[in-house]
C-alpha cells in the first residue's frame, strides 16, 4: 500500500459520496435487512444499513464500486452507527467487533474487485467511518437538568475503542472520526484510537477528523466556534482536519477558508448536496456542487474533497474530474520559534 | 505559504491563544474551594447554581481562564469536580473560557478531563513520585488535548533555589517533549512562589529565585510558558491585604518582566504598580529582590510598615479627586462608597441645579442606588456596604424632605413606587433581619413601611390596607412565630387580601413555608431566604409579565416539597415513650459526688461593663448577621468578603469602644442555684420549702445500638445532695440609642448596634458559665480555656435554653423566671409568645454532670405529649400548641 501522506502532498484526493442515500436506491424491506441469520431477531431491523455488511454484502461491495469508477480515492466503510451505543437502539451490541470487521473487508474487497476489473493501478484508501454516536457527551438530553449526561466518557471510549479494534483488523488505512457535533465525543475516540495502538503495539495509523458546523451560527451542536473545535482536537496529530454534513457547499465555503489557514494538517471538506427541500431531498446536481468545491480548491483551501448527505456517485465523478489538475493546499509551516 | 505561530493555544467554547503581546494571562482564583471559603461551602451545600455564579462573576470580571479546584477533606472530590463541570458546559457565557482542572490528586484531574470537550490546562503534574508516574500521568493529559503545568518539584522535593527550579524543569521538559511527545508550547511550568518575610533568613531570597529561574527557563525553554500561585507570596502579611495586595504588584511587575506569563490571581484585588505610595513600593521592592535586607533589616521595615497599617485598620486611602466631579457623579460615588461627609453641601448643589427637589432624589440619588442594587446583585458588594449606602441615601432625602413638603402645596402626587409593608410578628422581638431586608428593598427604590416589633396580626393587616401596601413580609426568630404566621396567611385569605406575602427569618424556612404557611392563602406565599434574595423576589412579584409565572413556579416547587414531606414522615422509627424512658443516658452514680454549689438561692449580677464581655464575643454569629458567612477571624482574610468583613469588624470595635467609653449599655444578670433531685423526665428543685416540678421531654426516635435516648432529667441523680442552676442576662440601654441613630437616618450603626448587644448577651451569658464553673459552682476551678474554646463549647456541663432544641417548651422559662425572680432582677419580660425582652437578653438551666452535652429532642409521639401534659397538668391541646415545632 503507497502512503497517502505522499499521495496528499501531490494532488487532492476524492473521498466517496453518500452510503444512505444509494442504499435507499435498493428499496430493502424488512426482510432484505435481516437476511436469513437475522430472520428471528426480536427487534424491527430496517434503516439499521450498518448490518448490511453482513446480510447484503455484495450490495455493499457495490457501492462502493460504483463510487470508485467514479474516481474517489478514499472510500468509507460502511459503519457510521457501528459502536456498542449506537447498536443498542437494535439490541446488536454483541455484533459490534463482527459487522466492523465484515465492513472493513468489504471495501477491501471492493478495491480488489475494483483492480481487477478496470486494471487501474492509482493508488485507493480504505477510511475506517468512525461516526458520532446518538448520545452526546456535553449537553444533557434533559433541560431541567442541565448537569445530567446520557452517557459517560468511559462507555464511549470503550464503545470507540472496539469499534477501532475491529476496524483494524478488517484491514482500513486510516480512521475517520467523522460528523462530529459534539467534541467531546470525538475526544473520547480520539483517546480509544491512541490507547488502542498503544496497547496493540501495532503502528498509529492516519486519523482524518471532519466535524460538523450545525448552523449559521458558525459553531458546532455543543457551541464551539470552528477555532476552538479544532484546537480542541489537535493533539491527535490528524493527517487532516474538515468538515462535512449539515451545510452544503455555499454555506460551508467561509469555514473551510478559515480553517485552512489555522490548521496545521492537511484539511478536508465533503458537504451535503446542498441544503435539503421541503420534503427532506437533496436537490443540487452534481455539476452545481462540483462548481463550488472547484473554486476552493483554486483558491487553496483543501487536500481532501468528496460528498456527503445527498451525494451520489454522479457527484463524485464532477467533483473528481473538477479537481484533478488542480494543486493541493500547501499545509501551513509550523514555526519553531515565537 | 501560510505560517502557523507555536503559541499555547486553549480552547473553551471560543479559542484563548497566548501570543507575546498578550502579557500576562488572569486565571480566575475564586471557583477553588481550597482558596475561598465561600465556593466551598456552597459546593459543600450542593449549592450548585450559586458556585456557577461565582464562576461566572469570574468570567465577568475579566478572567481569561478559569481554575476549578474541589480538593477538600470533606467533599467527594471526583464528584464536585464532575458535577460541577458538567453544569459549567451548559453555561455557554462561562464555558466559554477554557478550564484549569485544579488537584492535587490525578484521579480527580482525570474525571474532569472527561466532562470538557475544550482544550484544558491541567494543574498539576510533577516528578514528585518519580519519573514513571509523571510519564504515565503526562500520557494521560496528552490524549485528552490537555496543556499540562509542572510544579517544579521532584523525588527530592519542591525546588527551592533558582537552581533546582531550573533544573527540574529542564528535566521535564526533555521528557515531555522527547519521550511524551508534548508540543513545548503546551508546557507551563510553575517554579513554586515560596512566602518571602518570613523572618527566617533562608527565605528571604525565595522571590529573587523565582524571578531569576524564570528568566531562566524562558530562555532554555522559549516556547514553555511559566506560571503560579501569587497569594503564597505575601502569606506571612495575612489579615493586613493592605500590604499583600502592594507585595503581589511589585512581584508580578518583575516577574512579568522576566517572563512569566500567567498566574493565579484575584484580578480585582491587584493595585496598580505605579499607584502603590512610594514608601510601601520601596519596602515591598526590597522584600521581594532582597536588596538591603542583611540580618532582615528589610524585613523588618516591612513588618513595622504594616504594623502601621494594621494600627490604623486598613488604611483609608483618602482619594479626594472624585470631588472634581460634577454634583450628580459625585452622588453616586457617595453612594456606591458609602460617604456621608459632604451629602448635604452635595445634595443643597443638586437641588440648586434641577427644577424640583423630587427630582434629585428621582435623578441621581436614584441613578446611584441602580448601581448600587446592581453591584449588590452581582455580588460585587456586600451586605454592609450596601446599608452604608442606604445611609447616604437617606441622609439626602432628610435633607430634601422640608423642600419637598413646602412644594407640596402645588404638587399633590407622589410617585406610584411601589410599598412593601414589613412586620416582626407578634409575640417576637427579633428585628435585625427584617431591619437589613428594609434597608436592601428601600435601596432598590421600593416605599417601606416598618410596623416594628410585636405587630399583632390585625395590626399587620389593617395597616396594609391602610397605606395600599403591594407586598407584606412577615419576620420572626423564635419557634412560636412560626404558628404567628401561619395565622396571619389564614387571616389574609378570609379578608380576601391579595397581596404576596413573604416569610423570613431565623427559624423560618422552605419546608415550613411550603407545608405549614403556603396552603393557608392563595395569592403567593414565599420564603425568603436573606436580604439579598429579596430584592429579585420583589422585583419578580411586582412585575405583572413574570409574577404569575414566578408564582406558579413556586406552587409547584412548594406543593413537591409538601408533597416531599409527607411522603417522608414515615420513615423515622419512634420507640414507645416506656421503650425511651427504659434507654437513658447511663450515668453510673455509684461513686460520684455532685459537687455543691457556693450558695443556694440566687445573686443578681450587677457590676459587669462592656470592657468585660467583650473578649467573650463569639464573632461568628456577628457576620452571619450580615450576611457574610465564614469561620472567624478566617473570614476578615477571605477572598472574596475578606476586605468587608475586615471594615466591618473594625467599624464594630470601633462603636464597641464608643459604647463602652460613654458607658451606653448596662449588662444585668442574675444566677440561682437549688438542691434537684430526678423524677423520671422530671426534677424536682427545692426552694423556699417549696418544691418547683421541671418537666424535660426525652428523645423518642429509635437510636443506635448503645446510643441513649436523651433528657436533661437524666444529667440530675436521683438521689439527695445534686443541683441544678439557672441563669438570665440582659443588654440594657439599647433603645435610646436606636431612636437617636434611626433620627439620623443611620441604618447601618443602628443594625450595627443592635447586633452588638446580641453578641454581648451571648458573652455575658458565656462570661457568667465560666464564672459558675470556676467560682459560684466551684467544680471545674483550674479550667483555662480560649475563648475559641469556650465556643467550641469544650467546657464541663451545659446551659440549655427552655425553647431551644434540648428543652423545647418554652413556657418552662415562667418557672426559670420564677425561680430566679428574673423581672425584678434583670429587668426582662416575657412576651405572649414566650421571647425575652429587651430582645438581647440569654436564660438556661445549669447542668454540671460531667457527662452532659447538648442534644436535640427532635420528634416526640402521641404518647409523650400526653404524659407531658398529665405531668404539666395542663390541658393536652396546650401542651400541643407549645410543643407543636417538635410534634409530627
Amino acid at each position: 500500500m503507497s502512503n497517502i501522506r505522499e499521495e496528499l502532498s501531490k494532488r487532492i484526493l476524492v473521498i466517496d459520496g453518500a452510503m444512505g442515500t444509494m442504499i435507499q436506491r435498493h428499496k430493502l424491506e424488512e426482510a432484505d435487512y435481516r437476511g436469513e441469520r437475522f430472520k428471528d431477531w426480536p427487534s424491527d431491523l430496517k434503516g439499521n444499513n450498518d448490518l448490511l455488511c453482513l446480510t447484503q454484502p455484495h450490495i455493499i461491495v457495490g457501492i462502493h464500486k460504483q463510487y470508485l469508477q467514479a474516481g474517489a480515492d478514499i472510500i468509507e466503510t460502511n459503519t457510521f452507527n457501528c459502536q456498542v451505543v449506537s447498536l443498542a437502539d437494535y439490541g446488536m451490541e454483541s455484533l459490534a467487533h463482527e459487522l466492523n470487521v465484515a465492513a472493513a473487508q468489504c471495501a477491501r474487497q471492493a478495491i480488489e474487485e475494483y483492480r481487477a476489473e478496470t486494471g487501474d493501478t492509482t493508488p485507493k484508501f480504505v477510511a475506517g467511518a468512525i461516526g458520532p454516536m446518538n448520545k452526546t457527551l456535553s449537553l444533557s438530553p434533559d433541560v431541567n437538568n442541565p448537569g445530567y449526561r446520557a452517557l459517560r466518557f468511559d462507555e464511549a471510549m470503550e464503545a470507540y475503542y472496539t469499534q477501532v479494534q475491529a476496524l483494524v483488523e478488517g484491514g482500513v488505512d486510516l480512521l475517520l472520526i467523522e460528523t462530529i457535533f459534539d467534541t467531546l465525543n470525538a475526544k473520547a475516540a480520539i483517546v480509544a484510537v491512541k490507547k488502542y495502538f498503544r496497547d496493540s503495539g501495532k503502528p498509529e495509523l492516519p486519523i482524518s477528523i471532519s466535524g460538523t458546523i450545525t448552523d449559521a451560527s458558525g459553531r458546532t451542536l455543543s457551541g464551539q466556534t470552528l477555532e476552538a473545535f479544532y484546537t480542541s482536537v489537535a493533539h491527535a496529530r490528524p493527517l487532516s482536519v474538515g468538515l462535512n454534513c449539515a451545510l452544503g457547499a455555499q454555506e460551508m465555503r467561509s469555514h473551510i477558508e478559515e480553517l485552512s489557514q489555522i490548521a496545521s494538517c492537511f484539511t478536508s471538506a465533503y458537504p451535503n448536496a446542498g441544503l435539503p427541500n421541503a420534503m427532506g431531498e437533496y436537490d443540487e446536481q452534481p455539476h452545481e456542487t462540483a462548481h463550488f468545491i472547484e473554486e476552493w480548491a483554486k483558491e487553496g483551501y483543501v487536500n481532501i474533497v468528496g460528498g456527503c448527505c445527498g451525494t451520489t456517485p454522479d457527484h463524485i465523478r464532477h467533483i473528481a474530474q473538477h479537481v484533478k489538475s488542480l494543486k493541493p493546499r500547501e499545509v501551513p509551516v509550523v514555526e519553531k520559534a515565537l | 505559504m501560510t505560517v502557523i505561530k507555536p503559541y499555547l493555544r486553549l480552547a473553551g467554547l471560543e479559542p484563548l491563544v497566548v501570543r507575546p503581546e498578550t502579557n500576562f494571562v488572569n486565571v480566575g482564583e475564586r471557583t477553588n474551594v481550597t482558596g475561598s471559603k465561600m465556593f466551598a461551602r456552597l459546593i459543600r451545600e450542593n449549592k450548585y447554581e450559586e458556585a456557577l455564579s461565582v464562576a461566572r462573576q469570574q468570567v465577568e470580571n475579566g478572567a481569561q481562564i478559569i481554575d476549578v479546584n474541589m480538593d477538600d477533606a470533606l467533599l467527594d472530590g471526583v464528584q464536585a469536580m464532575v458535577t460541577f463541570l458538567n453544569l459549567l458546559q451548559s453555561e455557554p457565557d462561562i464555558a466559554r473560557i477554557p478550564v484549569m482542572i485544579d488537584s492535587s490528586k490525578f484521579e480527580i484531574i482525570e474525571a474532569g478531563l472527561k466532562c470538557v470537550q475544550g482544550k484544558c490546562i491541567v494543574n498539576s503534574i510533577s516528578m514528585k513520585e518519580g519519573e514513571a508516574k509523571f510519564i504515565e500521568q503526562a500520557y494521560i493529559c496528552r490524549d485528552y488535548g490537555a496543556a499540562v503545568i509542572v510544579m517544579a518539584f521532584d523525588e527530592v522535593g519542591q525546588a527551592d533555589t533558582e537552581d533546582r527550579k531550573v533544573e527540574i524543569c529542564h528535566r521535564a521538559y526533555k521528557i515531555l517533549t522527547e519521550q511524551v511527545g508534548f508540543d513545548p508550547q503546551d508546557i507551563i511550568f510553575d517554579p513554586n512562589i515560596f512566602a518571602v518575610a518570613t523572618g527566617l533568613e533562608e527565605h528571604n531570597n525565595y522571590g529573587v529565585d523565582f524571578i531569576n529561574a524564570t528568566r531562566r527557563i524562558k530562555q532554555l525553554m522559549p516556547l514553555t510558558k511559566v506560571s503560579g500561585g501569587v497569594s503564597n507570596l505575601s502569606f506571612s502579611f495575612r489579615g493586613n491585604d493592605h500590604v499583600r495586595e502592594a507585595m503581589h504588584s511589585v512581584f508580578l511587575y518583575h516577574a512579568i518582566k522576566a517572563g512569566m506569563d500567567m498566574g493565579i490571581v484575584n484580578a480585582g484585588q491587584l493595585v496598580v504598580y505605579d499607584e502603590i505610595e512610594p514608601t510601601l513600593r520601596d519596602l515591598c521592592e526590597d522584600v521581594i529582590l532582597n536588596r538591603n535586607n542583611d540580618n532582615n533589616e528589610a524585613t523588618e521595615k516591612l513588618i513595622a510598615f504594616a504594623e502601621t497599617v494594621k494600627a490604623k485598620g486598613k488604611e483609608v486611602k483618602k482619594d479626594e479627586t472624585w470631588r472634581l466631579a460634577p454634583v450628580a457623579e459625585r452622588l453616586k460615588h457617595a453612594l456606591v462608597n458609602g460617604i456621608t461627609d459632604y451629602v448635604d453641601a452635595d445634595t443643597e448643589e443638586a437641588r440648586q441645579l434641577l427644577p424640583r427637589p423630587l427630582d434629585v432624589i428621582e435623578g441621581p440619588l436614584m441613578d446611584g442606588m441602580n448601581v448600587v442594587g446592581d453591584l449588590f446583585g452581582a455580588g460585587k458588594m456586600f451586605l454592609p456596604q450596601v446599608v452604608k449606602s442606604a445611609r447616604v441615601m437617606k441622609k439626602s432625602v432628610a435633607y430634601l424632605t422640608p423642600f419637598i413638603e413646602a412644594e407640596k402645596a402645588d404638587n399633590a402626587d407622589t410617585s406610584a413606587v411601589a410599598t412593601i409593608l414589613l412586620a416582626t410578628v407578634k409575640g417576637d422581638v427579633h428585628d435585625i433581619g427584617k431591619n437589613i431586608v428594609g434597608v436592601v428593598l428601600a435601596c432598590n427604590g421600593y416605599r417601606i413601611v416598618d410596623l416594628g416589633v410585636m405587630v399583632p396580626t390585625d395590626k399587620i393587616l389593617d395597616e396594609a390596607q391602610k397605606v395600599g401596601a403591594d407586598i407584606i413580609g412577615l419576620s420572626g426568630l423564635i419557634t412560636p412565630s412560626l404558628d404567628e404566621m401561619v395565622h396571619v396567611a389564614h387571616e389574609m385569605k378570609r379578608r380576601g387580601m391579595k397581596q404576596p406575602l413573604l416569610i423570613g427569618g431565623a427559624t423560618t424556612s422552605r419546608m415550613h413555608t411550603a407545608v405549614k404557611i403556603a396552603p393557608q392563602y392563595d395569592n403567593g406565599v414565599i420564603h425568603v431566604l436573606d436580604a439579598s434574595r429579596s430584592v429579585t423576589v420583589a422585583g419578580s412579584l411586582l412585575n405583572n409579565d413574570t409574577k404569575s409565572g414566578f408564582l406558579n413556579t413556586l406552587r409547584n416547587e412548594y406543593d413537591k416539597l409538601a408533597e416531599s414531606f409527607h411522603a417522608k414522615k414515615v420513615v423515622k422509627n419512634y420507640l414507645p415513650l416506656a421503650a425511651a424512658q427504659q434507654n437513658k443516658v447511663a450515668i453510673n452514680w455509684e461513686g460520684y459526688t455532685p459537687p455543691t454549689p457556693a450558695f443556694t438561692g440566687t445573686k443578681t449580677i450587677t457590676d459587669i461593663t462592656v470592657e468585660t464581655l467583650r473578649p467573650y464575643i463569639d464573632w461568628k454569629p456577628f457576620f452571619i448577621a450580615w450576611e457574610m458567612h465564614g469561620n472567624f477571624p478566617e473570614i476578615l482574610t477571605d477572598k472574596v468578603v475578606g476586605t468587608e468583613a475586615t471594615k466591618l469588624y473594625n467599624d464594630a470595635n470601633a462603636l464597641l469602644d464608643k459604647v463602652a467609653a460613654e458607658q451606653w449599655l448596662t449588662p444585668k444578670g442574675v444566677v440561682g442555684f437549688w438542691p434537684a433531685i430526678n423524677e423520671g423526665d422530671d426534677v424536682l428543685l427545692q426552694h423556699n420549702n417549696q418544691t418547683t416540678k421541671l418537666n424535660f421531654l426525652r428523645q423518642q426516635a429509635q437510636k443506635a445500638a448503645g446510643q441513649p435516648n436523651f433528657s436533661l432529667a437524666d444529667y440530675i441523680s436521683q438521689e439527695p445532695g445534686d443541683h441544678i442552676g439557672a441563669f438570665a442576662v440582659t443588654i440594657h440601654g439599647l433603645e435610646q440609642w436606636i431612636k437617636k441613630f434611626e433620627a439620623e437616618h443611620d441604618d447601618y450603626n443602628k443594625i450595627m448596634l443592635q447586633a452588638l448587644a446580641d453578641r454581648l448577651a451571648e458573652a455575658f451569658a458565656e462570661y457568667l458559665h465560666e464564672k459558675v464553673r470556676k467560682e459560684y459552682w466551684g467544680y471545674q476551678q483550674q479550667e483555662s480555656l480560649s475563648n475559641e474554646e469556650l465556643i467550641k463549647e469544650e467546657y464541663v456541663g451545659i446551659r440549655p435554653a427552655p425553647g431551644y432544641p434540648a428543652c423545647p417548651d418554652h413556657t418552662e422559662k415562667y418557672k426559670l423566671f420564677a425561680l430566679l425572680n428574673a423581672g425584678e432582677a434583670t429587668g426582662i419580660t416575657l412576651t405572649e409568645s414566650m421571647a425575652m425582652y429587651p430582645a438581647s437578653s440569654v436564660c438556661g438551666w445549669y447542668f454540671s454532670h460531667p457527662q452532659s452535652q447538648y442534644f436535640g429532642i427532635g420528634k416526640i409521639q402521641r404518647d409523650q405529649l400526653e404524659d407531658y401534659a398529665k405531668r404539666k397538668g395542663e390541658p393536652i391541646e396546650y401542651a400541643e400548641k407549645w410543643l407543636r415545632p417538635v410534634l409530627e
